[in-house]
């Protein structure tokens, strides 16, 4: 069984974001980026299923500029077996995506897909999804537990009111979640082989799919800085307050 | 424990403009000589680049040695210095502008660029891995390795998840050993391992102490009528008095983007002097403030320089390895400028190694080579030309000190045939608490000048939360039975994180607090502490801050 992995190039969690003056987006310049902290606990799922003997190969894929190879990289010193990069300039929106996901699923025909359940760049938690819908595979998100049992998978989800255990059919998109596992640190040695690694790249025009942005940003702004709060006295006051500026 | 290893050439450690050099020009010499070569570089940022903080203006003669064509390469070093201002700071709200021909030498700054060095850091790691140099952010040096014979054989690289208590978590991984035929030492100021090596091998036998200052440095971008790109400012005078050195600086960089910062000496002998308000009210001054109105601070961090000079620096090899950079001590402190003399002496250490190399065996020698090649480099003609500048400011007050600074440097071009020395370490220049007067601090105001938490947060810093801390008291007593009733505890304000506090327990019981994870690694606790009672090790490999542009 084969196991593909999204793997997606973001600003790193423990960097102050800065919206560029220009309201276009976020400052990316001389920031650190990292791989997306859901695709490591994905990755880190393939790597367990794959050591508990249930699975063969795990394959990492990204989608973006020539930089994403260093997140590829970071996957192949975890223990991932192959990497492909697929290669575009342009920014790929959660649809387009799926679409590219989909046509490297076509060509690898894995088991399972795993994905992280957003990005923490756009938050969309939408690919995983389209993904599914688009391959007509069962999906199951949020997964706080995987189980693999012979052509299906059991898939513990959290959920608003606890925890929901699934069943799919494999093949199946599985999207995991913060306390699915905890990465593995990377060894030195396991760094310097994934170096070494191939990295297979792919075009869009080779995969036949086009980027075709469905949504237009129209603005990125900082949220709106908090007021300072006062104290009040007396609850007589805080009513009083409250009144005048016609709260209550 | 059996620990695995891995084997190199040579394994520096930090990725700095030191080790990063040396790292460029051993591949650079390997190539010329056609000799194989295994280099590692481990960085304890969790990026190369990450920890690295400077000013900074780059004097670029070490890298137009290193790499004649660094503007084809692309090199980050596009802000050409276009002019010079210095201020001498009256008051709050008064300053007057210094004619040039007033302005000792090495500060003038012609010909020089202002950039990010963290920028420049990751530019020369990426010409060093396309040489083929194996650089591993995200590692710690823990702990020098020796022979039998004592001699140097490598580093241990920290371990990974262990918890506060010391147990293993899930996923702990045992440091390793990488060891090297020599290793150099290029942690940059009050390196941890640097420092036990000058212990180990007496290299500071015969040389003055080293003398630092503490850093404290914010960009912010500005609105762009007010920038100058390539404009460079720098103030001396108030907010700090006659007694107190140090000054501060002001770069516009590209991107309608400001560097400044203020460093102060850490000789300076008032228990209540807080570095950190210091500059936060520097700020205020009219010659700093009308830059920075209607902009937004967008970074913050601080770093530790040493600034002891030629007096100061020690035997730089011993048997295995080499010391280069800030962890040896070449800042020129007339300049506030140690980008260029890490970068050349790194360089150094190459051609050392390569040359001793080409004549026989080097593991576990000691390449004396380096301290000759030192000698007879302009390293040392700088150093050596401005030997005086530091120990006058100290021994005269930075108005007569400076006044024979200039002469110094203006009409005599550091020829004076003596050398000053200054042997106090700058430990032991506190008064105590009850005999200084504790300056009076504006409250911050949210526009110009800020807290100390609002600062740390955008030094993006990060540790892992459970951990052993990284900030070791010999003795945990000293804090509240002898720092805090002699000097009301200095830690409390001389760190620029906030990461000491003393507070009170249930029982109104007075404690020394550590908060380790705000800690942004300027080593100054463990420079300034009066009972050299704290130690700073690596936290795990990664933790610290994560600077973008500093
Ligand atoms: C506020 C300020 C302004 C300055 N302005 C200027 C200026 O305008 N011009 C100028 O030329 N110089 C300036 N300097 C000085 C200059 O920054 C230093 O001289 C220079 O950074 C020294 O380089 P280095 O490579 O020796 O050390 P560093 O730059 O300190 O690099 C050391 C590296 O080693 C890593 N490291 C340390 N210990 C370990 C360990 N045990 N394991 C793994 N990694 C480790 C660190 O994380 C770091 O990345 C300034 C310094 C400061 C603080
Ligand atoms: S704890 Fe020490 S090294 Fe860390 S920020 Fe504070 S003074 Fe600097």
């Amino acid at each position: 069984m084969k196991i593909l992995v999204g793997v997606k190039r973001v600003v790193d969690y423990n960097v102050r974001i800065q919206v560029k003056a220009d309201g276009s987006g976020v400052a990316t310049d001389g920031v650190k980026m990292s791989m997306n902290p859901f695709d490591e606990i994905a990755v880190e799922e393939a790597l367990r299923i794959k050591e508990a003997g249930k699975a063969e190969e795990v394959v990492a894929v990204t989608i973006g500029p020539k930089v994403c190879q260093e997140q590829l990289r970071t996957a192949l010193a975890m223990g991932a077996d192959r990497a492909i990069h697929v290669e575009t300039d342009d920014q790929t929106q959660p649809l387009t995506g799926a679409r590219i996901l989909k046509a490297v699923a076509d060509k690898e025909e894995p088991k399972i897909v795993l994905l992280g359940k957003q990005a923490i760049d756009d938050d969309n938690n939408q690919t995983a999804q389209m993904l599914a819908g688009l391959s007509h595979w069962p999906q199951a998100t949020f997964a706080s537990e995987v189980v693999i049992d012979g052509d299906t998978a059991q898939v513990t989800r959290e959920i608003d009111s606890g925890l929901e255990t699934l069943s799919v059919d494999l093949p199946a998109v599985i999207s995991v979640d913060l306390r699915l596992n905890e990465p593995r640190y990377v060894k030195l040695p396991n760094i310097m082989k994934a170096k070494r690694k191939p990295i297979e790249v792919l075009t869009l025009a080779e995969l036949n799919v086009e980027v075709a942005p469905s949504v237009t940003v129209l603005k990125t702004s900082t949220p709106a800085k908090r007021e300072a709060g006062i104290k009040v006295e007396s609850v007589d006051e805080l009513v009083t307050i409250l009144k005048e500026k016609g709260l209550i | 424990m059996e620990r695995e290893s891995m084997e190199f050439d040579v394994v520096i450690v930090g990725a700095g403009p030191a080790g990063l050099s040396a790292a460029c020009k051993l591949m650079q010499l390997a190539e010329e000589k056609d000799q194989e070569l295994m280099v590692c570089v481990i960085e304890k940022g969790s990026e190369v680049g990450a920890h690295i903080l400077s000013g900074a203006v780059l004097e670029p003669t070490a890298m137009n040695e290193l790499f004649p064509d660094w503007k084809e390469k692309g090199a980050p070093i596009k802000t050409q210095v276009k002019g010079d201002e210095v201020y001498y700071l009256t008051g709050e709200n008064k300053g007057i502008k210094t004619p040039n021909f007033l302005i000792p030498k090495p500060m003038h700054n012609e010909g020089n660029y202002i950039v990010s060095m963290a920028n420049v850091s990751r530019w020369l790691a990426e010409q060093a891995e396309g040489m083929g140099v194996e650089i591993f952010p995200g590692f710690t040096a823990s702990e020098i390795l020796f022979n039998d014979d004592g001699s140097v054989k490598g580093v241990l690289t920290g371990d990974m998840g262990v918890a506060e208590d010391g147990s293993e978590k899930d996923g702990y991984m045992p440091g390793m050993e990488l060891l090297a035929k020599q290793t150099i030492f290029a942690e940059g100021c009050r390196g941890h391992l640097g420092k036990q090596l000058m212990e180990t091998f007496n290299l500071r036998d015969n040389v003055d102490p080293q003398h630092y200052g503490l850093g404290i440095k914010e960009v912010w971008t500005i609105e762009p009528e007010k920038h100058q790109e390539g404009l460079v400012v720098h103030t001396a005078g108030w907010p700090l008095d006659d007694h107190t050195e140090g000054g501060g600086f002001l770069y516009h960089m590209e991107n309608n983007q400001v560097a400044l910062g203020f460093i102060i000496a850490l000789n300076y002998t008032n228990p209540h002097l807080s570095p950190f308000d210091e500059m936060q009210r520097w700020k205020l001054n009219p010659k700093i403030a009308h830059f920075l109105e209607g902009g937004e601070r967008v970074a913050y961090g601080a770093r530790a320089v040493n600034k002891g000079g030629m007096q100061s620096v020690p035997k730089l090899s011993f048997p295995g390895g080499l010391l280069v950079g800030c962890d040896a001590g070449f800042l020129n402190g007339a300049k506030i400028k140690g980008n260029h003399t890490a970068m050349k002496t790194g360089m150094l250490a190459a051609e050392a190694i390569m040359e001793s190399m080409l004549a026989g065996d080097i593991s576990s020698k000691e390449l004396s080579l380096l301290d000759e090649k030192y000698k007879a480099s302009w390293v040392f003609d700088e150093l050596h030309k401005t030997r005086n500048f530091g120990p006058a400011l100290h021994k005269f007050g930075t108005v007569i000190g400076g006044a024979f600074a200039w002469l110094d440097q203006n009409i005599f071009a550091g020829k004076l045939p003596f050398t000053w020395h200054n042997t106090t370490p700058d430990h032991e220049t506190l008064k105590p608490a009850a005999l200084a007067k504790a300056p009076v601090y504006p409250k911050p105001d949210g526009k110009l000048t800020f807290d100390k938490l609002s600062s740390v947060f955008l030094s993006s810093t990060n540790h892992e939360e459970d951990q052993p801390c990284h900030l070791k008291l010999n003795d945990p007593s000293i804090p509240i039975s002898q720092n805090l009733p002699l000097y009301d505890e200095p830690a409390q304000r001389y760190c620029p994180a906030g990461v000491y506090e003393v507070v009170a327990d249930e029982n109104g019981e007075k404690k020394f607090q550590i908060n380790g994870q705000n800690c942004v690694h300027c080593k100054t606790c463990d420079i300034k502490d009066p009972a050299q009672n704290i130690t700073w090790v690596t936290p795990e490999g990664g933790g610290g801050p994560n600077y973008g542009n500093m």
